[in-house]
């Protein structure tokens, strides 16, 4: 039976230490709509299904095609980027939106991911190069490696992975998937793999890659299918060489 | 003097390319931007980055991409800078892979370089179909390694409001908008770097970002600087429609062999898979043998109009054609345009392997922006020495990227945007720090007061906008403001449209008096935040439209019927708009066409 009005119910938090309540919308269905134009539908005329008059939702949202992560939120309890959740193709019913579970509600549905970039500085997930300035070329790849890193380069810090993974909470130390696919990018690089050991050493102590549960959640609510999974097991390997040469070192 | 502290704004390509060259120079950045800088449009760009690096034989040279440049741009680009940049391109390109850009190789492990839009070579690096989203990423990294270094201090979720000047009309800092505490504050830097990007969001719905409003830039030009050649708005021929945003498909698809056709029968609706190859009619690739299919934007969204609106052909009756990727074998589809084809799946529910993709034409791009200065050497290139190159009118306030006009004249080839970006860049980031080096006071050393009466205005109209009531809700304005300009102001102008629109906009700044704020959270308002940005939005609307009015020609991006000719002795010139509280006042500057002749711009 195809939708003539969408329901909506939305989560709704005044600021990071308030009560979240519940409120619920019904707008107009159009062909084609995502959430996203559902919420821009509410902003035009923020009243509530049962007439009383709200604010506006607010929400996180950029590129709205699924590659800068912004609009992240739980839509009918998964998380996803609300951009591509078209709404022909959840199921009939109330849709209901959420923020993400495992960070700071900043307002409604924003919520503040700031310890993902925090994480990615510890991991130091960067090339250091020596400056900006010609250096001419940089190092050869074979196009078969460059996929495989394409694949961990496309990581929108969007945190789907961190909200599916039971690891990561706010109780947790764990660095979270995402930042820790990272170093399996970094390393792999001809020059980053020049200081492998650094970021190698940043995921082995406590929070690190050992917290990991194998629950592989992450890799299952990951938009880009990136092979996370696969990403631990290669820097298991990578930190067991370490130890050990750490070890005969001493 | 005490060390320098140089403010951008924006963390999209040009503006965290600006922060890597200032902190490089030991100079610490305050980075300001709207969203968290990783999330910037930059992130949207699919194509791919030029530069005439010459892997295949083709005997190719940055003088060939200044050359496809200039013309590309139907000759109205000041020369010198686009010279420069093109010369600067292959280096750009190789330091990017430095930095560990995923960029396409070939079988030998080179850099792998395919063919865009409006030139015949093939110079265009890429990385996948989400070229900029990598680009971003890698410079993201890079500047993070500067934070952490601590030389950079990031305000993200912070709103560029507007400027600080002293005495002598120098700009001496920035107010920001906190977006969460809804708080004006002033900062002090010797030099402010707006990196802001374009205004999509005037046009409604757009391949643009839900951030590219415009109103950084449009606040600049309401408090004095000018903006250049704000008519010239590229339309791309080929998007997909969506009820939040229109989306992108690439011109690489083009690159990679992707043929644009119609029905040659009007009315048509036999499944495209199911209509023979003798009944299909490229077109493009008929009018325009040379280029085919990789004619510059601004012809083929032309060509798009035409076919479907004068000849009634268009697929459904609607404006919009085919774009055929069914003959490309998957896997090679997969590895070089994967991004756009995950896109076209997600939204459409159709695959692009085995059916057509239904595409049409969309606003995409400004050519036009904030003036900016540059300083020429005899020779024809840039003299990187000097503080001169994109600075604004107003001394100190500099302008990078999208959100300044310089590089791409009428109308920018395909994969310049993020050239230019990362050029601009690369040359403003400099040009700001020898500007404030060279100061005799710093900006720590203004009196205060001035910092606290540019507070103090801000705080007044937030205290204003957030009590404001009324009938009207400004994002309903915005959607009619949208509709008007996308209708009146993109492919084909009309001058009584145009006059029209204008009317229009002004009547929606009335209504925008009576708008309601919506919502009365004194945390994280973006309704508040909105209600500000639209009336700049406002003001830059009219710069557009009536900068379109004016300009009896057609050239680049700007065709009007009843002027269809290009008309060099009276227009080959630089459009400026100076605000003034009657709406924009206008004037012409000359073009540097010292390098290279113009001809007449033809691509059959």
């Amino acid at each position: 039976m195809p939708r003539t009005t969408i329901e909506l119910r939305i989560r709704r938090q005044d600021g990071p230490s308030t009560a979240p309540r519940w409120e619920e919308f019904s707008i107009p269905w159009r062909a084609g709509m995502n959430v996203i134009s559902c919420l821009m539908e509410i902003r035009k005329r923020p009243v509530t299904k049962q007439g009383t008059r709200t604010s506006p939702v607010m929400w996180e949202a950029s590129c709205l095609e699924e590659v800068c992560g912004a609009c992240t939120m739980l839509v009918n309890g998964r998380p996803r980027q609300s951009c591509a959740a078209l709404v022909d193709q959840l199921p009939a019913g109330v849709i209901t939106l959420e923020p993400l579970a495992k960070f700071l509600v900043v307002r409604d549905l924003i919520v503040d991911r700031l310890p993902m970039f925090e994480a990615l500085k510890q991991v130091r997930a960067w090339i250091p190069i020596d400056g900006t300035y010609d250096l001419g070329p940089g190092p050869r790849i074979a196009e078969t490696e460059r996929e495989l890193s394409y694949a961990f380069s496309r990581c929108m810090t969007c945190g789907c992975c961190m909200e599916a993974c039971p690891q990561y909470h706010g109780r947790s130390e764990f660095l979270g998937p995402a930042p820790i696919a990272q170093v399996r990018l970094f390393n792999a690089h001809p020059t980053g793999a020049m200081n492998a050991h650094e970021r190698l050493e940043a995921i082995m102590g406590r929070g690190g890659l050992v917290d990991c549960g194998n629950a592989q959640n992450c890799v299952e609510v990951c938009p880009k299918e990136i092979p996370l999974t696969e990403a631990f097991g290669e820097l298991g390997r990578q930190t067991t060489v370490l130890w050990l040469k750490n070890l005969l070192r001493r | 003097m005490a060390q320098p502290r140089i403010a951008v704004v924006g963390g999209g390509l040009a503006g965290l390319m600006a922060t890597i060259r200032i902190a490089e120079a030991g100079v610490p950045v305050d980075l300001f931007s709207i969203v968290p800088v990783k999330r910037s449009h930059s992130v949207c760009a699919q194509g791919g980055i030029n530069g005439a690096v010459n892997v295949k034989g083709e005997d190719d040279s940055p003088e060939i991409h200044f050359y496809d440049t200039v013309k590309g741009g139907d000759f109205l680009a000041h020369q010198p800078p686009a010279r420069a940049m093109c010369y600067a391109a292959p280096g750009i390109i190789y330091l990017l892979d430095r930095m560990g850009v995923m960029f396409n190789r070939t079988a030998e492990g080179f850099l792998d370089f395919r063919r865009f839009g409006g030139t015949l070579y093939n110079r265009t690096a890429f990385a996948g179909a989400t070229t900029g989203q990598q680009m971003l990423y890698a410079l993201d990294e890079q500047v993070r390694r500067h934070e952490a270094a601590g030389l950079v201090t990031k305000y993200e979720q912070w709103e560029y409001l507007g400027m600080v000047r002293d005495g002598s009309g120098r700009c001496v800092g920035l107010v920001a908008l906190d977006q969460r505490r809804m708080t004006p504050k002033a900062f002090r830097a010797d030099a402010v770097m707006l990196a802001t990007g374009g205004p999509g969001l005037l046009f409604g719905r757009t391949t643009n970002s839900a951030i590219n409003s415009g109103s950084a830039a449009a606040s600049a030009y309401l408090e004095g600087a000018w903006y250049a050649n704000g008519e010239f708005i590229q339309i791309h021929p080929t998007a997909i429609p969506g009820e939040d945003k229109l989306r992108l498909m690439s011109e690489s698809a083009r690159s990679e062999g992707g043929r644009v056709w119609v029905p040659r029968k009007r009315g048509d609706t036999r499944r495209p898979q199911d209509i023979p190859e003798a009944e299909r009619a490229y077109f493009l690739e008929e009018k325009y043998p040379r280029y085919g299919n990789l004619v510059p934007r601004d012809v083929a969204s032309r060509e798009i109009h035409r076919v479907c609106v004068e000849e009634g052909l268009g697929v459904d009756g609607k404006m919009m054609v085919y774009l055929d990727l069914t003959h490309i074998p998957r896997a090679e589809l997969d590895r070089k345009l994967g991004g756009i084809i995950e896109i076209y799946e997600k939204f459409t529910g159709e695959d692009p392997h085995t059916a057509p993709m239904k595409i049409f034409p969309a606003v995409h791009y400004s050519m036009g922006g904030l003036w900016v200065d540059y300083e020429r050497t005899a020779d024809g290139f840039l003299d990187l020495a000097s503080p001169k190159n994109h600075m604004t009118n107003i001394p100190g306030l500099y302008a990078v990227g999208e959100c300044e006009y310089q590089y791409h004249g009428a109308n920018r080839l395909g994969a310049n945007s993020l050239l230019s970006c990362i050029y601009a860049g690369q040359v403003g980031g400099p040009a700001a720090v020898a500007w404030a080096r060279n100061q005799k006071s710093a900006a720590a050393d203004v009196a205060a007061p001035v910092f606290e009466e540019a507070e103090k205005r801000w705080t007044a109209r937030f205290a204003e906008l957030s009590k404001r009531e009324g009938d009207q809700n400004a994002y309903v304005l915005a959607e009619e403001l949208g509709q008007w300009m996308l209708e009146h102001v993109t492919i084909v102008r009309h001058d009584d449209r145009l006059r029209a629109t204008d009317a229009k906009i002004l009547e929606l700044a009335g209504r925008w008096k009576r708008a309601a704020v919506l919502d009365e959270n004194p945390w994280a308002n973006g309704p508040l935040s909105f209600l500000n940005q639209f009336e700049k939005m406002l003001a830059l609307a009219r710069v557009v439209t009536l900068g379109a009015l004016r300009r009896e020609e057609s050239r680049g991006s700007h065709y009007k019927p009843a002027a269809p000719e290009r008309d060099d002795a009276r227009w080959l010139k630089t459009t400026i708009a100076t605000f003034s509280p009657d709406g924009p006042s206008f004037r012409d500057d000359p073009v540097d066409t010292s390098l290279v002749t113009p001809v007449e711009r033809k691509y059959d």
